[in-house]
């Protein structure tokens, strides 16, 4: 159950019910489809960049609570960074999902998104937690396919 | 286990007085895997649509095989591959048997049910399906009896119609009698729905299309575990099912053909085991089954299934189904009382599958929480995405029944998603 506990924290809870940024942004100049088939999460992320910086990121779609939770911390955790930044806060999480290794740098830049650390206990739930960060990339790439986690 | 063999009528009530209850604890210790522990807790499989646990003696066959009989079938002038080849042809005579073909010469060993209609769909399709031509499923098929038939339609240019389902999960029979015209060459349909349960009227179905001038298929991976299954009675022209799903090990799986057009087919794959004589320029083939067996078949995985076939007639199919029913009427009940919980699929012919989405909490969110109660399930679309894509879900929690699960498996199936209110509601 202790495991059960840090997946499901209050924090991700309250994002999975009240997701915040959850809307469509018709002026984005970035938007990408991402589908995870193995529990039929959809989500489409939009991302507006303005001189290297994420000006607003936003996203639609439904999914599971982490997935959903995942995607609305991303967009918190993003809005005013650096597109260099947005890449090294993606790799860390991604480390924090599937090795667990992480230095004092990730936890700074991690922030809220620690919260996430119970994941990796729950090796098919770590595709829920990234989908929204990879269709964030293709949307960054101007990747036209939509991103499949599985 | 003392057993008496009685004839009795599925849908007529409780089965007749000369059977022996049943009772699941009778037969629980004969699965090694029942015994186990999941998270510190009892085990309560239910995810039987999925695949179904082995019995010792299953278990023990395949042992056997491998350490006393095994050495490769037909050819051989030795002992061991003679009683190889005995003990492998027997096993399709005992499928045979099970199934009520007329002849075991219609019984071809493969994979699975997948494969099986891929077998049929490229070796029967491509040979009498053409352009134009039609060929009709239905909205309840599994992605395996869907995919095959579109890429023959792809290569031939035919074309595909769909019967649609009712709210409760039942084909609308009235839509699929207008889908039949003259250009119907095959209609494919699954006996029992993997994501609902529903329970298909395939005698009825199969004599309308008979009646279209169409051949039939009846895809029976999901009624073969539950259902006593006489292919002569249901008048289909192929029939499928996987061995796993009835006790038996994965990788092996039969199709039923009728002799005629199994033996009008032509070869699936090419090699060894399936020729006569065969030159640089010309190759004969041997008749069906062989034709459609090349290379060294699953051996030990037919002898398997042949022993889960043993194990399943030794219990008797009337009586798994009985309990069946009557542990699904205890599930639905209970389940039903769960607040915020939609049972998906209610069709009045059903078998102990049940499908269901909850108000506040995602399946996959109650598959992670429940198996962290020791209750295994299936979430998500089970292959089945036009269903899902009918009722407008994107996936559904599935709990599927089998007879060696109890009411205390559904118990703490409903203590399970008491913890998922816990944390979600």
């Amino acid at each position: 159950m202790s495991d059960l506990r840090e997946l499901y924290q209050e924090v991700i809870l309250d994002h999975a019910k009240k997701p915040r940024n959850f809307h469509t942004m018709p002026d984005s100049a970035h938007a990408a489809d991402g589908h995870n088939p193995l529990c039929g999460d959809r989500l489409r992320v939009f991302v507006r960049v303005e001189n290297g910086v994420i000006e607003d990121v936003s996203f639609t779609g439904s999914g599971c609570a982490i997935s959903t939770a995942s995607a609305s911390m991303m967009t918190e955790a993003l809005n005013g960074k650096s597109l260099a930044d947005a890449q090294a806060i993606f790799e860390s999480f991604h480390n924090l999902l599937t090795t667990g290794n992480h230095a004092d740098k990730d936890e700074e830049l991690l922030g809220k998104l620690a919260v996430f650390g119970g994941v990796r206990e729950f090796p098919v739930r770590v595709k829920c937690a990234t989908l929204a960060w990879h269709t964030l990339q293709a949307a960054l790439q101007g990747s036209a396919a939509p991103v499949k986690t599985e | 286990m003392a057993v008496t063999t009685v004839k009795s009528t599925r849908g007529q009530g409780s089965p007749t007085p000369l059977a022996p209850a049943f009772s699941p604890d009778d037969i629980r210790g004969d699965f090694p895997i029942l015994q186990l522990t999941a998270h510190g807790r009892r085990l309560a499989y239910l995810d039987n649509a999925a695949t179904s646990q082995k019995p010792q003696a299953v278990i023990a066959a395949i042992t056997r095989f491998y350490n006393s009989q095994n050495a490769n079938i037909h050819r051989g002038v030795y002992q061991l591959s003679m009683e190889a080849t005995a003990t492998y042809e027997a096993a399709r005579e005992r499928v045979r048997q099970f199934i009520n073909a007329t002849d075991s010469r219609e019984i071809v060993f493969v994979r699975g049910a997948t494969e099986a209609i891929n077998l049929v769909a490229t070796s029967w399709g491509g040979a009498n399906v053409r352009s134009g031509d039609e060929i009709i499923l239905s909205t309840l098929e599994h992605h395996s009896n869907i995919v095959p038939w579109q890429m023959l339609a792809k290569r031939a240019g035919a074309v595909l119609r769909v019967i649609p389902i009712n709210d409760v999960g039942e084909l609308c029979l009235d839509e699929y009698e207008k889908l039949l015209n003259p250009r119907t060459r095959l209609v494919a349909i699954t006996h029992v729905s993997n994501a609902l349960g529903t329970i298909n009227p395939v005698q009825r179905m199969v004599r309308l299309a008979h009646a279209a001038g169409a051949l039939t298929l009846v895809d029976g991976a999901q009624s073969v575990p539950h259902l006593p299954i006489d292919v002569r009675a249901i008048d289909c022209d192929f029939f499928v099912f996987s061995g796993h799903k009835i006790c038996g090990p994965t990788g092996i799986g039969v199709l039923y053909a009728r002799e005629p057009i199994l033996q009008a087919m032509p070869p699936y794959q090419g090699g060894g085991d399936m020729i006569e004589t065969v030159t640089f320029d010309q190759t004969t083939y041997a008749p069906a089954p062989q034709k459609f067996e090349a290379g060294t078949p699953n051996i030990s995985g037919a002898l398997g299934l042949a022993a889960a076939l043993d194990y399943i007639t030794g219990i008797g199919l009337d009586r798994i189904g009985g309990y069946e029913q009557q542990l699904l009427l205890y599930a639905q009940e209970k389940l039903t009382r769960v607040k915020g919980l939609k049972i998906v699929g209610t069709a009045a012919e059903k078998a102990a599958v049940i499908s269901f989405v909850l108000a506040y909490a995602h399946p996959h969110d109650v598959g992670t929480i429940l198996d962290g109660q020791g209750v295994a399930i299936r979430t998500g679309h089970h292959c089945c995405q036009p269903v899902m894509d009918r009722y407008g879900i994107p996936a559904t929690a599935r709990a599927s029944l089998a007879f060696y699960n109890t009411r205390e498996d559904v118990d703490q199936l409903v203590l399970g998603l008491e913890k998922v209110k816990e944390v979600f509601g």
